[in-house]
């Protein structure tokens, strides 16, 4: 008490202080953080916007480069191979944060049910996630070896169309979904265990005022859980749904784009162009434009999640 | 400190049998799920020939042939030339004579796992630290123009990687950073500290004022308040935020892959070229992926209970 009283005393000169240096503390807070991503994020992208405009090529450093004008944006909106990419991106990127939503929404309501036992499976499905992605692709490539993959082995036992018979990597029209099998069985449990955090978040007193109003569990369902946790969900899939437009290391190491280009989404096209064909001038102006449509998009997307969260 | 009052049967308390659906449904997705790992886990202590039988082999006999793999370089030699060796020292050099090889060295994957350790935690702190102090300032203080600079720090993590590394590698080549664990830590900081403030701002956002106001009433500064209220309460939320980071900058592949290539390579890189004689090693490659999952896999579990108890900041609850 005595103590309280001592500490209580100084409050006004405190208060005084603390009013001045309220502004200092946030610059100082926020400093760190900003000059970090200035130095590794935006000047390279400065340096980026500079090499759009030019030749430039990464593997000859000496030559002069020759200033291209908007040359290098022309020729990517035109290319027919960029656009193919990006369908192919729009593809990965719907169905994987679709399916992802849905599973993962449900495994976390399921789990907020708390049943014994339930922090140890919790631990078990959220596994996946933490393995590099890298990794994964490359070990999922043996998965689905024709015949001897565990997968195809699976698949043809519930199916009954043999091994052998189907690639999953090699063939067109499977492609496109192996790798999107994969990205779902890595990335759904980090939508759940958001999800989870929304759905834990929500004080239990909404639902005794529910239960005391008579209120059906369908009801308190559309009505409490889903819109408290929608602002949750909807940065998951913010989140997902930028990381999967970038997506390369997963379909890098799974399928390399192939076969042909059906799994050529927009980053294995880029690095195609950067550091194998050493087009950087070229690829740089494609960076830019992939990264103003993201940018765009989700400058959108924060628009509606503020809009929610703030209603 | 009155967590009885609200949790003992409560009204809101799921039904035995939805739990008992929830359980089953749950523990279902969770077995199918784990296939793949366990046959990745599986597969580590396989003979390569077992490894890419057919039909696969659930039961095999055990060897840790993929793990002396993982670990050596082995060369094929002469018959003459293995007997005049000493006698094997160690079941990996046994192996090896086995198929008419000796050990010649250790192999990269172990400086290549230290690589991955100390970048990971490295990077982390630095992100978690610059992101619990900007959250606080951002979730706190009047910060002109607020909307528009945390959209900007999240804006940053848009770029696609492949996109950033050209730039970076003629940068960190100036200053000396190509191919550093310090260039590395630096690197992952940055693109981590975008999720490590938006996730922090969300968690301090849960916490009333109230706190620190109060504390501050008791004559703390902003800063003790800080210090002593507001971290102590998003606990939680750093641990949650961190892992987070840790599990980015330990899988982190694209720029890995374009920006080292030796000194400071990490273990994604490096795992799928594991090739041995006459295609993949897919042992070895398995063993690779098991130890990688080792260290985050006992984070978590050690970490569980806060992971679980998910956003407790309950705030009004208490």
């Amino acid at each position: 008490m005595a103590d309280r009283l001592a500490r209580a005393t100084p409050a006004p000169l405190a208060q005084r202080m603390r009013g001045l240096s309220d502004r200092s503390i946030a610059w100082l807070f926020i400093g760190p953080t900003m000059l970090l991503l200035l130095a590794i994020n935006i000047f390279p992208l400065i340096w980026t916007i500079k090499l759009s405009f030019t030749n430039f090529r990464a593997n000859r450093p000496n030559a002069t480069p020759i200033d291209v004008g908007i040359d290098n944006y022309v020729s990517v909106l035109t290319d027919p191979d960029v656009w193919a990419a990006m369908q192919t991106t729009a593809h990965f990127v719907f169905w994987t944060i679709f399916l992802q939503t849905l599973i993962g929404f449900t495994l976390a309501y399921l789990l907020d049910r708390k049943f014994r036992g339930h922090g140890f499976w919790t631990t078990l499905i959220l596994i996946p996630m933490m393995l590099s992605p890298a990794v994964v692709g490359n070990f999922w490539a043996f998965l689905y070896q024709p015949q001897t993959g565990l997968f195809n082995v699976i698949a043809s036992f519930i199916s009954g169309v043999s091994p052998s018979s189907f690639s999953m990597l090699g063939e067109v029209p499977l492609a496109p979904w192996a790798i999107v099998i994969v990205d779902v069985w890595m990335w759904t449990p980090y939508v759940m265990l958001i999800c989870l955090a929304g759905l834990r978040s929500i004080p239990d007193y909404i639902y005794e005022a529910a239960e005391v109003d008579r209120a059906s569990k369908w009801r308190q369902f559309w009505s409490i859980t889903l819109p408290m946790v929608l602002p949750f969900i909807m940065l998951a899939v913010l989140f997902r749904g930028i990381e999967n437009f970038k997506m390369f290391d997963m379909v890098n190491l799974l399928t390399s784009g192939g076969p042909g280009s059906t799994t050529e989404v927009a980053s294995i096209t880029l690095k195609r162009e950067a550091f194998e064909k050493w087009r950087t001038g070229y690829s740089s102006a494609f960076a830019i434009i992939l990264f103003v449509a993201v940018f765009g998009l989700a400058n959108i997307y924060v628009k509606a999640l503020n809009h929610i969260k703030n209603r | 400190m009155r967590k009885g009052i609200s949790t003992a049967h409560s009204v809101v308390d799921p039904s035995s049998g939805s739990q008992w659906f929830a359980s089953v449904v749950v523990v279902f997705y969770a077995l199918v799920t784990m296939i793949p790992l366990v046959w990745i886990i599986m597969t580590g202590f396989k003979t390569p020939a077992d490894s890419i039988s057919y039909p696969p082999k659930i039961v095999f006999s055990p060897s840790v042939e993929g793990y002396c793999n993982l670990f050596t370089t082995r060369s094929r030699q002469t018959d003459e030339y293995l007997a005049s060796l000493p006698p094997a020292q160690g079941r990996c050099e046994e192996i090896a004579r086995s198929q008419r090889m000796a050990v010649a060295g250790p192999s990269n994957f172990a400086p290549r796992f230290a690589n991955s350790l100390i970048i990971a935690f490295g990077s982390t702190i630095v992100s978690v630290g610059f992101g619990v102090m900007a959250a606080y300032a951002f979730s706190r203080f009047k910060v002109p123009l607020k909307d528009d600079l945390l959209f900007f720090i999240l804006s940053t993590r848009m770029m696609p990687p492949i996109a950033v590394a050209i730039p970076i590698y003629l940068m960190y080549r100036e200053l000396g950073l190509s191919d550093t664990r310090l260039g590395m830590i630096l690197l992952y900081s940055a693109v981590n500290v975008s999720l490590s403030v938006w996730l922090l701002k969300g968690f301090i956002d849960e916490i009333p004022r109230e706190y620190e106001e109060a504390a501050m009433v008791d004559g703390y500064t902003r800063l003790q308040a800080f210090r002593k209220v507001v971290l102590p309460q998003a606990v939680t939320g750093i641990v949650a935020t961190a892992i987070f980071c840790l599990i980015f900058a330990w899988n982190e592949y694209a720029f890995a892959v374009l920006l080292t290539s030796g000194e400071a390579q990490t273990a994604p890189p490096f795992i799928p070229i594991i090739i041995g004689e006459g295609g993949m090693d897919w042992p070895a490659v398995a063993a690779g992926t098991t130890l990688f999952l080792v260290p985050i896999l006992v984070f978590t579990v050690l970490l569980r209970k806060h992971l679980l108890r998910g956003i407790t900041f309950g705030a009004v609850r208490k």
